[in-house]
């Protein structure tokens, strides 16, 4: 398997045409390799967002070449994409994204409904939902609503959910954005708990502190990547 | 998605907000209940005439003032105008001597009147004046004695032949024939009783009693019998073939005695079947009628789904976004959208069939008339409801597989 779970090549993103054309990226290079822990910081508009939905499949480059996990997804169809982002993808969203009408196990079973795991019983996936939400510390929270738990609870349940289909590639979009500091808290530590079991995340945040505590940083200004020096500083302290 | 799991998926999107599928579905079940009762009623409809008509026996001819079977014309034949063109007595017996291929000529002409007999009175029963052809015109069969003659007919002899029912209330288990019965203030003899033959439709011919046509002409001068004029002819062909041959002889012979044009004449004949093929063309034209009732109401309730889906899609749009985001394809949204939208119509025929077979016998029970379940109704509505989710649901659903997964995550 590739040391790369992200590869991109002189990504271009362009909204519109001619005079109303806004290049979100611009010949963006990155690469991270497998079990790394990634920060993403940038000022508002400078493209951060737009590079998290083309990692995660969720829209395509203009131009340039994106392999993930060992699969070119630069020329994949919808279908195809939506595939992927099943199985090699976990979304963490700032606003959580739960379904209300759904328990918290529901939540953290739905991307099994669309992929291959149909083998499984309903009752193995209720189990592994279960062990899941046990692993981010919700083990006494099952059935309990999306209203019924607290904004780092849902949290926690949306960070089960992206782990359920064991994904290649963890991707949070300021996942602590809506949180109080003891909730923040608490989601890092499981990120780190993940990242030390080996899982690679990508994390957007505007928070200094936050990104600090990744294991290093990528600034992106203008739709490129820019300053060097944290790629140096984690050199150094490797 | 498997399939299982996408139903589960549609059902709870329709339990979502319960009151609103309910009243989405009213359209399609008040559309689903009204195509089966009506239906229903209609076929219960058909089946009484039938009944009636068929209960009239085979290679029947029926010769009604002018072309009436309901609304009736003046004409000369029967008077001045303005008057009914029914038929003389004269009439009847003029056609039961000269015509050919035929294996009886009756009428019946009908009156109440109390009756008194052995030990008992009774009100209001069913006097029939008939000819001795009766029996072999109608099929009827008598049980007991014998019927009476063409000779008693012509000499206007008092006797009378008794329904089964009249003959039991009246003398009980003793024998009634050579009895005497009172019928209003005259006196007849008994000389038969008729077959048992329970109740047919809605007349129990068990409660009759059949004097000669004579007695009722001649000597009561038709008085309490609808005047002394013939409502109906009855003429029965020796066989099937005859039929043409003895319907082309009536209107010769009647048309002649009446010295008027056979071609315009001012009566009208006709066989069972003319009248059940009457029946049936308007029959028809009642069904195709409800037929475009139930499709309107059914576009009607296909519409209510359509919008209530479109609004569905736009208030879950976020969710949307989410299920594309954690890995459904857009065919998978889609099938998600039409499956709910076909559950409710579903649904909505599901309550609608059950609404249609209560409502269809409590018509049938409560509303006095007869109604008669279609059994093909129950599957074509049914499915016609299916159809109508199909086709409303799949422009919403096609709407939600074509979003954005992007702008949908980020709507509030
Ligand atoms: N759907 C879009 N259509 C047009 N322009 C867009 C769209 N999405 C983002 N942009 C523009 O692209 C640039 C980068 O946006 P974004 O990736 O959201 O930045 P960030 O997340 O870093 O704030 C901004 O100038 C923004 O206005
Ligand atoms: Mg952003």
């Amino acid at each position: 398997m590739s040391e790369f779970v992200i590869e991109i090549h002189r990504m271009t993103k362009t909204y519109g045409e001619g005079d109303i054309a806004v290049h979100a990226l611009i010949e963006l290079d990155l690469q991270v390799e497998r079990g790394d822990f990634v920060a993403i910081m940038g000022p508002s508009g400078s493209g951060k967002s737009t590079l998290m939905n083309i990692i995660g499949c969720l829209d395509r480059a203009t131009s340039g070449l994106y392999i993930l996990d060992g699969e070119d997804v630069s020329q994949m169809n919808r279908d195809q994409l939506a595939s992927v982002r099943n199985r090699k993808v976990g979304f963490v969203f700032q606003s959580y994204n739960l379904l209300p009408r759904l328990s918290a196990r529901k939540n953290v079973m739905l991307p099994m409904m669309y992929n291959g795991f149909q083998n499984w019983s309903e009752e193995q996936r209720s189990d592994r939902a279960a062990e899941l939400l046990e692993l981010v510390g919700l083990g006494d929270r099952l059935h309990h609503l999306p209203t019924e738990l607290s904004g780092g609870q849902q949290q926690r349940v949306a960070i089960a959910r992206a782990l359920i289909n064991d994904p290649s590639l963890i991707l949070a979009d300021e996942p602590t954005g809506n949180l109080d500091t003891r909730s923040s808290a608490e989601i890092m530590a499981i990120f780190h708990r993940l990242h030390q079991q080996g899982a690679t995340i990508v994390m957007v945040t505007h928070e200094p502190d936050r990104a600090l505590e990744a294991q290093r940083t990528v600034n992106v200004l203008d739709g490129r990547v820019v300053s060097p020096e944290s790629e140096m500083e984690r050199l150094v302290v490797s | 998605m498997t399939l299982p799991n996408s139903f589960r998926v549609a059902w709870e999107g329709v339990m979502l907000n319960k009151l609103r599928s309910f009243l989405t579905t009213l359209g399609i079940i008040i559309g689903v209940a009204a195509v089966i009762i009506m239906l229903a009623v209609s076929a219960g409809a058909e089946a009484a005439i039938e009944d009636q008509i068929s209960g009239l026996g085979a290679n029947l001819i029926m010769v009604t003032p002018f072309r009436s079977f309901g609304g009736v014309r003046g004409g000369p034949g029967g008077g001045g105008p303005g008057s009914i063109t029914t038929f003389t007595y004269d009439e009847v017996l003029f056609l039961s001597q000269n015509l050919n291929n035929v294996s009886g000529v009756s009428l019946e002409q009908s009156t109440t009147q109390t009756v008194k007999g052995g030990v008992s009175t009774l009100n209001s029963v069913s006097i029939v004046g008939v000819t001795a052809d009766f029996l072999e015109v109608r099929d009827y069969e008598v049980g007991a004695g014998r019927f009476f003659t063409h000779a008693e007919n012509d000499a206007t002899q008092r006797v009378a032949v008794l329904g089964a029912g009249i003959a039991e209330d009246l003398f009980n288990d003793a024998d009634p024939i050579g009895q005497q019965v009172r019928i209003g203030s005259s006196r007849f003899t008994v000389i038969g009783v008729m077959a048992e033959q329970g109740v047919v439709g809605a007349t129990d011919n068990d409660g009759r009693i059949y004097i000669p046509a004579s007695v009722v002409f001649k000597k009561f001068g038709g008085t309490g019998f609808g005047g002394d004029r013939v409502r109906m002819i009855l003429v029965k062909a020796e066989d099937g073939d005859a039929l043409e041959v003895v319907m082309d002889q009536i209107t010769a012979l009647l048309a002649g005695r009446r010295q008027i044009d056979p071609n315009e004449p001012n009566f009208g004949v006709r066989t069972q079947q003319d009248i059940v093929d009457a029946r049936a063309s308007t029959t028809a034209a009642f069904r195709s009628l409800l037929a475009w009732v139930a499709a309107v109401s059914l576009v009607v309730g296909g519409i209510g789904i359509m919008n209530i889906m479109l609004v569905s899609v736009t208030e879950r749009t976020r969710e949307i976004g989410l299920r594309q985001a954690l890995g459904a394809r857009p065919r998978d949204v889609q099938r998600q959208f039409l499956l709910e939208a076909v559950m409710l119509s579903l649904v909505g025929g599901l309550a609608g069939l059950v609404f249609g077979v209560a409502g269809s016998f409590i018509f049938g029970e409560l509303g006095g008339m007869r109604t008669e379940l279609v059994p093909l109704s129950l599957p074509l509505a049914f499915g016609a409801s299916a159809a109508v989710g199909i086709f409303f649901g799949y422009y919403p659903a096609t709407q939600a597989a074509q979003l954005d997964p992007i702008e949908a995550l980020r709507r509030e």
